[in-house]
């Protein structure tokens, strides 16, 4: 068993690497859970990626009707491709326009639609990212090399333990004839949190 | 004054850092004890959510993200009596001899 070993953590983090993997040892030793339970959430927490959150994106930018599907209901969307969201929460889907820039944060923890998006980067955790981006939404946005215009309007949206949001970005001029496939490539995980604008075609 | 979790809004003048780190085993059981527990309906969402926002602010804050997962399992685990803390701590104490 994995834990039979110390992890290269243990030196750096003894308290509660320690006493989590004694949490895991007593609650399998009691048959409360099992081992290879928790093994299978490691592994598909591993699998999980962006790349099924810009599957969606690439779908409402080839489909218009899915798009309002997706704005309007974005569980039974999602659910249209064979996604199903694994928490609770609620998802709400927000559309960057030329006027409208939305940005996501959760100021309270991390809520995140990690089954389309996979889980949060550290970045997103972090108190900096927390406190500032409400506050400060285009210094947060330049950091991360957005500088946008004047004119638009930055949206931030705070998630709770409610309701998740992910950003549908703009999709880039000279993709008209681009395949679906094709545009998902060009949707990254931090153009659905609304850091960044999606990928320009090459 | 806001609780110590609800940090939208405070003064920060630090840069965001986007160094990402790899989940060290400890994280990734952390990750997934959550998950089985939830499955088995042991805990919720909200439950941990609770248990996070009910560390000391002094904790919460030197506490790194999954620190404050775990700490907040052990907290509902004990709280519903399905270990108790003296078994924990004897588990734990268990591991830190064997690993020294």
């Amino acid at each position: 068993m994995a834990d039979e070993h110390p992890p290269l953590e243990h030196v750096e983090r003894g308290l509660r690497a320690t006493r989590i993997l004694a949490i895991r040892r007593l609650l399998t030793d009691k048959g409360v859970i099992t081992v290879a339970e928790v093994d299978d959430i490691i592994e598909r927490a591993r699998e999980r990626t962006p790349a099924d959150g810009a599957k969606v994106v690439a779908r409402a930018w080839v489909d218009d009707a899915y798009k309002a599907r997706l704005l309007t209901n974005a569980r039974s969307a999602v659910a249209e491709l064979g996604y199903r969201l694994s928490h609770d929460a609620e998802l709400a889907v927000v559309e960057n326009t030329a006027d409208v820039h939305h940005l996501v944060v959760c100021t309270l923890c991390s809520c995140y639609p990690t089954s389309l998006l996979g889980p949060p980067p550290d970045w997103y955790k972090s108190f900096a990212y927390r406190q500032r981006a409400v506050v400060e939404p285009r210094a947060v946005l330049r950091e991360f090399g957005l500088a946008l215009a004047g004119r638009v309007r930055v949206a931030v949206v705070d998630s709770t333990a409610d309701v998740r949001y992910l950003v549908l970005p703009r999709r880039p001029s000279g993709t008209e004839n681009m395949a679906e496939d094709a545009l998902a490539e060009l949707v990254t995980r931090d153009s659905m949190i609304g850091v960044a604008a999606a990928r320009l075609p090459r | 004054m806001p609780a110590v979790h609800d940090r939208g809004g405070l003064p920060c003048d630090e840069p965001i850092d986007r160094a990402e780190h790899e989940w060290a085993d400890w994280e990734h059981v952390t990750n997934a004890l959550v998950g089985v527990l939830r499955r088995h309906g042991l805990i919720n969402v909200d439950e941990l959510r609770r248990g996070i926002e009910a560390m000391a602010p002094a904790e919460y804050e030197s506490a790194s993200y999954y620190e404050r997962w775990s700490a907040s399992i052990e907290t509902l685990l004990v709280e519903k009596g399905i270990l108790s803390q003296a078994e924990i701590d004897a588990a734990a104490a268990m591991l830190d001899a064997r690993w020294g």
